[in-house]
Order: structure tokens, then C-alpha cells, then sequence
């Protein structure tokens, strides 16, 4: 069994020092597009989670009977699989916000973040670990996403979690929601801020100039 | 070992293999899950109602207002006649649009007929007859759908009791363009429909316009979307007409019901 430095490494690694959308510029789609609102962005992030810890997992444990003339396919069915399972769960438990996430949920497949981790990490590296690695890139995109969601849905439409925070001028309040927030644009400058303000703490991130 | 794993055998027992696997994991919990899914979407399926009719809060319980005040009833609409079960189903099971298109159940539609681009009609119509509090009847609920700029527009209409006032329309499923057609979901454009009257004379007067000169009878068209507007009031020509629900509304209107 790996040592504890190496476990925390694996799981709170890709928080910040390796952030798969902050560092490696991976999985923005569903970034930009799920985000408007705190609650779907959670659940978002859950089932990304829960896909990339499982993938990574299910291909480590098979990684060395995988032909690499067919891996790629291989690592596909299986995350595919994964998200049709997470898709149906969501559809029973959790229709409104299925329907709000919708092509979005089943996009997962496609996501960088899960493919990434299982070609680069799960096909090298021990189960556990790689279960671990999962949870951890999950973790890293959530941080990501729920930043990202915080400000849209707080300045966008003054609430949280559906809750309103700060009342609309619209409805007899004080407060005028900046209308762009809840556009999916605006996730692009809130993720180009987040990197800016990570590498001003992290230099070692910042790239060389060419 | 990377040598083994490469043969043609290896190969193709891992594919077998692992599809075998996924596929019984996926279908598994495709089937496990059905019956919620099914229960969700008819939960759905009756806020939709409950919002066309404008009874739709945030704080709203849908089951209790449903059981409490809402009557789902059949109506053959060849023969006008109150059915009790269609193939079997009773009126909370049975889907109309699944049955238009199934033989025996829906009516091939001519060319001519078919304004609004839907191919075929159901046979018998299902309708929320909604009371108030008091138990009178308050609102009636229709299924509604036609042919948009992309694919068929679902949605429901609510009308008064006098079977001629609009009370309210909501558009549940399309695929219009998002931000312009896609507005036939917007609430504020749904709000205007409030109050609209269907008939004129025993014609159907519903129109949707640019230039809105018949208040009575006339919505304003989405802007940027003329083709999904001519497709909803295509619609309104459609099922309101002596082809569809027309005689079903004046006999409801007569009180020949019940």
C-alpha cells in the first residue's frame, strides 16, 4: 500500500497544485454551461466525482488484460456505462434538476477531466490509488465549478442554492443583478480570475514566456 | 504479458467481455429505475398542467391539488362519448400522443386537415377538469402540439369553463431555437395569452400577429421567431377547430356533460 504522503498527494494534489481545469485547461464545457445556479452545479460535480473515481478504479483493477490496440474504446465503455448509470439515478432521485442538466449529465463521457485521468493515471497506477486520483481531479473540477457557480448565482440572480440572498430590484428589493452572470459566457472570466488569482499564489504555474 | 494481451484472442475475449458486463450494469439499472422515473415524469407531467392553469407555486403540492381538485377524464372526440379506459388504460395512464400514432388508437390526418404538422391525431382526448375550492368547475386543461421551426411543440392550453376564454398556456417540450422561439416558454410572453378569447363566431379566431389590432382574439408574436409563432397558431387553428376538440368544447359549454 502507498505511503500517506503519497495518498494525500493523490487526493489533495489536483486541488490547487494541479487543478485539472485551472492547470490543465480541461473539462470548461460543462464548466461554462452548468454553473448558473448552485444546485445544479453541485450535482454536477457529485456525478463527475463519482465517474471519475469509478472509471479510474474499474480500469486500474483491469489495466493490465487491456490490449492497448483497443484501450482507448475500452476506457470508453466503461466511463460511458458509468454515465448512463448516473443519468438513470438522476432521473429517479432527482428528475427537476436531470431535466435542468439534461445533455449535460450524458456529456460527462466526453468530459477531458475523466478521459485524461484514466489514459494518464488508472492505466499505470494500483486501484486504490487510482480510485483516490479520481476523487481527488473530482474534488479539483468541484472546487472550480462551485467558485464559479457561487459568484454567478450570487451576483446573477442574488441567491444561493435557490434561496434568495439579496432582493431583485425587479421584486420591490435594492439589488440589480448583473444580467451577463447568468449567461454562460461570463464563466470564462470568472475561470480566467480563478486562474489568475491561483498562480499569483502559485508561480510555478505560471508558464514560461515563449 | 503486453505480448499475450496483444493476440487477436485476448483481444476480442476483453471486448466480449466487457460489453457483456457494461451491458447488463447499464440495463440493470435502466429497468431497476423505470418505475421512478416513470412515477417522476408523471409527476411532471401534472405540474405541467397545474402551471397552464396557473395554479403553480413554488409551495405547491402537486399530488395533494391534483387528487384534491383535479378530474382526468377520456373523450372520444369522433363520437363525443365520455370512455372510461383506452387499451386498457385508465385516464391517468393513458398517454395521447403515444397513442396517436398507434393503429386502432389515432387517426391518420389528411393533408388538408393537418395544419398543424402533427401526421396524426389521437382518438380519444384526454382532459384536466379542474374545480376550485368550492368544488366548481374553474379550468379546463387541454394537450396541445404542432410543428414549430424544428420539431412539434408540446404543451397545454387552459380554458375557462365558458370553453372561449384563455386561461393560460404552457409550451412543456420543444426544440425551438433557444432565445427566440425557445420564448414560447418565456412567462411573461405565456401571460399574454391571458384573457384571449379562442372563438369568433363559431370560427377560431385565436391568431398570433405582429400587428396586434383584434385584442380580443390576437397574441403578439415572438420577435426573431415568425416561423415558431405561424407553427402556434397553426396549432391553436388546428385543435380548436371542428377537427379536433371544436365540438367536444360546445358540448362541454352546453353542459351536456356529467
Amino acid at each position: 500500500m502507498a505511503s500517506a504522503k503519497e495518498v494525500k498527494e493523490v487526493l489533495f494534489g489536483p486541488i490547487f497544485a494541479n487543478n485539472p481545469i485551472a492547470l490543465q485547461i480541461l473539462g470548461i464545457c460543462s464548466a461554462l454551461a452548468v454553473t448558473s445556479k448552485m444546485e445544479n452545479t453541485l450535482v454536477m460535480c457529485i456525478a463527475l466525482t463519482f465517474v471519475t473515481a469509478f472509471s479510474n478504479l474499474f480500469i486500474s483493477i483491469i489495466r493490465n488484460h487491456i490490449p492497448s490496440s483497443v484501450r482507448i474504446i475500452v476506457q470508453m465503455t466503461i466511463i460511458a456505462s458509468l454515465v448512463i448509470v448516473v443519468d438513470q439515478i438522476l432521473r429517479a432521485y432527482a428528475y427537476g434538476i436531470a431535466k435542468e442538466l439534461s445533455v449535460f449529465v450524458g456529456l460527462i463521457i466526453t468530459n477531458c477531466i475523466v478521459m485524461g485521468r484514466a489514459e494518464a493515471y488508472a492505466m499505470k497506477s494500483t486501484p486504490g490509488l487510482s480510485f483516490l486520483d479520481g476523487i481527488g481531479n473530482g474534488l479539483g473540477y468541484s472546487v472550480v465549478l462551485l467558485t464559479v457557480g457561487f459568484i454567478r448565482e450570487l451576483f446573477g440572480s442574488g441567491s444561493l442554492f435557490g434561496y434568495q440572498i439579496m432582493q431583485l430590484a425587479s421584486e420591490g428589493g435594492w439589488y440589480q443583478p448583473i444580467g451577463l452572470l447568468v449567461l454562460p459566457p461570463s464563466a470564462f472570466f470568472i475561470i480566467g480570475g480563478f486562474i489568475w488569482v491561483l498562480r499569483t499564489f502559485r508561480t510555478e504555474q505560471v508558464e514560461p514566456k515563449d | 504479458m503486453a505480448n499475450k494481451n496483444e493476440s487477436l484472442g485476448k483481444t476480442l475475449f476483453v471486448v466480449v467481455a466487457l460489453c457483456l458486463v457494461c451491458a447488463i450494469i447499464v440495463a440493470g439499472s435502466a429497468v431497476g429505475l423505470k418505475p421512478l422515473q416513470q412515477k417522476n415524469a408523471a409527476l411532471d407531467m401534472q405540474r405541467n398542467v397545474l402551471d397552464a392553469a396557473g395554479l403553480l407555486t413554488p409551495e405547491t403540492d402537486v399530488i395533494g391539488l391534483f387528487e384534491e381538485r383535479v378530474e382526468t377524464r377520456l373523450f372520444n372526440l369522433n363520437t363525443l362519448e365520455e370512455v372510461e379506459s383506452v387499451d386498457g388504460k385508465n385516464p391517468t395512464e393513458y398517454d395521447p400522443i403515444a397513442s396517436a400514432k398507434k393503429a386502432g388508437l389515432g387517426t391518420k390526418l389528411d393533408k388538408k386537415v393537418d395544419v398543424a404538422g402533427i401526421g396524426s391525431r389521437e382518438d380519444v382526448a384526454k382532459v384536466y377538469f379542474i374545480n376550485d375550492a368550492q368544488g366548481e368547475l374553474e379550468t379546463v386543461v387541454v394537450y396541445i402540439r404542432g410543428y414549430g421551426l424544428w420539431g412539434t411543440m408540446y404543451g397545454f392550453m387552459a380554458v375557462a369553463p365558458d370553453m372561449n376564454t384563455v386561461k393560460g398556456i404552457n409550451y412543456y417540450e420543444h426544440t425551438e431555437t433557444p432565445g427566440l422561439g425557445g420564448e414560447i416558454q418565456n412567462p411573461n410572453w405565456a401571460a399574454s395569452w391571458e384573457g384571449k378569447e379562442i372563438y369568433e363566431s363559431d370560427s377560431v379566431a385565436l391568431e398570433v400577429t405582429k400587428n396586434v389590432t383584434d385584442k380580443d382574439h390576437q397574441v403578439d408574436a415572438l420577435s426573431g421567431a415568425t416561423l415558431t409563432s405561424n407553427g402556434v397558431e397553426n396549432t391553436m387553428q388546428f385543435w380548436f377547430s371542428d377537427n379536433a376538440y371544436g365540438p367536444l368544447f360546445d358540448k362541454i359549454r352546453k353542459g351536456e356533460l356529467n
